[in-house]
């Protein structure tokens, strides 16, 4: 064991209070969240295997999963697009109203999401701001999937750009200055020495975005119209067969979300991991 | 998920660019330059900005005395009490959690404390609606505990208990996780010093650890603060939606809206907007203080 290890550890049994600390720290997790999780789990067990399969392969579940999951996915990558363009902006320029712009980007993760669905809504219905120069290309927004599109646009635009935003900073740009001095193009540059470094940082805003997502309600269910089939999110169906006293039935569909979050945390935690090694920074 | 933590000590890291931005010889082109700032310029007026143009916009569309009106109505004061209370218990249980869990995983080593870290950021990942769903399967007429509570007369699910507890568990992790980078940063010589010279671990933790965290702390509680008060799916899964009683603002909001009182929807819909407003002048406030801790 190394010194400041050593000395770590002669000093813990000064400090006091773990044994009571960390007890109330357990149970007070225990009780708020992992045990009404695990009743989550329970309750399913209710179903035995082949009513959960039927119940989470049934038409209208199916559709639920497949526009949550496929337009979560989609708005991921329209927020990777245009989150790095503008992290690319607010890092690397400097012109007036910069830092506004970067203020902007966090008022998603702080307006209420029902305010978010609301507004969305009114801008992009038929007769709204947007919506009715859409309506000229014959383009509808509001209370169709690509309604939900745009709300899922708006909430995960910050995950992007605050997880891209310090690596892209803390880039040395003498790399760049080398690369130029040997003779590289702008775009070479760009392709083939930034893009590497700020990739798993992007991978990891991806993720982050399409986690959220996929398990957002507020800002979606004002917009999306909630037809079955056509435009009804996984999250809302769970809410239906809830109101429904379908309480297996909900849980079912709440069980397969839970565990690809959990399966996108991971994902998530291992690309934490990678980006740390890629650029020796922890984001 | 990492939002939070991600977007602290910006301070240090726009000074930082600035000094990058100052030497840097191989800029992009003009012409790029403007492209790129006009298309992520004219995406977030687009897509972030108008929006809440338009809640202000809508609020006041039938004139100053109709927005008045809207918000004096009982109805919304009662949603207006009830979000402030929601969000004061679920603070303060999130802060006393965080302040202690946050003494157990940075003053000592245990093993399983990376386990421990993500358990407690899990409520991030899960969906607000599964986070209402729990508490129904667990206290609902036809949940776990359903039966008991009927018969002694306890209301938890569509009443305040379970939107507070809705509330804490979507709210759960966020003091914690600004407190832990900066306890582990700090470790534990100050509270050494403290004790060795007599002090209780109380008046150390009251004295040294509490001063040190300050500033992270209360950006924990303004985070925490600003879901409380907009949570929407959990609490909506276990309200019950009874107006005047059950209905925190967002859920005011909802019903506003379904009703077709338009003006009277976004009218509480720009208090909730003056909310995130004044998050965001707290946040980098508390961020420039955050670089100096």
């Amino acid at each position: 064991m190394s010194g400041p290890a050593a000395r770590r550890q002669k000093r813990r049994s000064v400090i006091p209070g773990f044994g009571i600390t960390l007890a109330t720290t357990l149970l007070w997790l225990s009780l708020l969240v992992l045990i009404p999780l695990a009743a989550l789990f329970l309750k399913t067990a209710e179903l035995s295997f082949g009513q959960f399969i039927a119940v989470v392969s049934s038409a209208r579940v199916l559709h639920a999963f497949e526009l949550s999951f496929g337009l979560s996915l989609a708005a991921a990558l329209g927020n990777l697009v245009f989150g790095s363009l503008v992290v690319w902006a607010i890092v690397r320029y400097r012109f007036p109203g910069r830092r506004l712009l970067d203020a902007i980007v966090d008022i998603p993760f702080a307006l209420p999401t029902a305010v978010a669905g609301i507004a969305l809504t009114t801008l992009y219905a038929e007769s709204g701001w947007i919506g009715r120069w859409l309506a000229l290309f014959g383009i509808k927004v509001a209370y169709t999937p690509l309604g939900i599109f745009v709300a899922l646009v708006f909430i995960g635009l910050p995950f992007v750009v605050r997880t891209v935003q310090p690596v892209l900073e803390d880039l040395d740009e003498e790399l760049e200055d080398a690369a130029a001095s040997l003779g590289a193009t702008r775009w070479t540059i760009v392709r083939r020495v930034v893009f590497p470094s700020i990739f798993p940082a992007l991978l990891t805003g991806f993720a982050l975005a399409f986690a959220r997502a996929v398990g957002e309600y507020g800002s979606v269910i004002f917009i999306a119209g909630n037809l079955p089939n056509v435009s009804e999110i996984a999250p809302l169906l769970i809410v239906i067969r809830l109101q429904e006293f379908r309480y297996a039935d909900a849980t079912a569909i709440a069980v397969v979300m839970l565990i690809a979050s959990f399966l996108l945390l991971f994902l998530i935690s291992l690309l934490h991991r990678w980006s740390e090694l890629n650029t020796g920074r922890r984001i | 998920m990492s939002d939070v933590k991600l977007e602290s000590r910006r301070g240090v890291r726009s000074m930082r660019a600035e000094i990058h931005a100052k030497r840097r010889r191989n800029a992009d082109p003009a012409w790029v330059q403007w492209t790129i700032t006009g298309l992520a310029a004219s995406f977030l007026g687009i897509f972030i900005v108008l929006p809440l143009v338009i809640v202000f916009s809508a609020a006041f569309a039938k004139g100053f005395a109709a927005y008045l009106a809207a918000l004096r109505d009982p109805d919304t004061f009662a949603a207006i009490r009830l979000t402030l209370i929601v969000a004061a218990i679920s603070v303060a249980t999130n802060t006393a959690f965080g302040l202690i869990a946050a003494w157990a995983i940075t003053k000592f080593e245990f093993f399983g404390k990376n386990l421990l870290i993500i358990l407690i950021e899990i409520p991030f990942s899960v969906s607000p609606v599964i986070a209402g769903l729990v508490f129904v399967l667990l206290f609902g007429l036809q949940g776990y505990f359903g039966a008991w509570l009927k018969a002694h007369d306890i209301a938890i699910i569509f009443a305040l208990p379970g939107i507070a507890l809705a509330t804490i568990f979507v709210t759960f992790p966020f003091v914690v996780r600004e407190l832990i980078p900066l306890m582990q940063e700090q470790g534990t010589e100050g509270e050494q010093a403290a004790l060795s010279l007599g002090a209780s671990g109380l008046r150390t933790f009251v004295r040294v650890t509490l001063p040190n965290v300050k500033w992270a702390l209360l950006y924990g509680v303004l985070l925490c603060n600003a879901r409380a008060m907009g949570e929407f799916g959990a609490v909506s899964v276990v309200s019950g939606h009874v107006r005047g009683q059950t209905n925190t603002m967002p859920l005011h909001v909802e019903l506003l809206y379904d009703g077709y009182q338009l003006a009277a929807a976004f009218a509480v819909a720009s208090l909730l907007a003056l909310l995130a407003f004044i998050t965001l002048i707290i946040k980098v406030v508390l961020e420039s203080r955050l670089s100096q801790e």
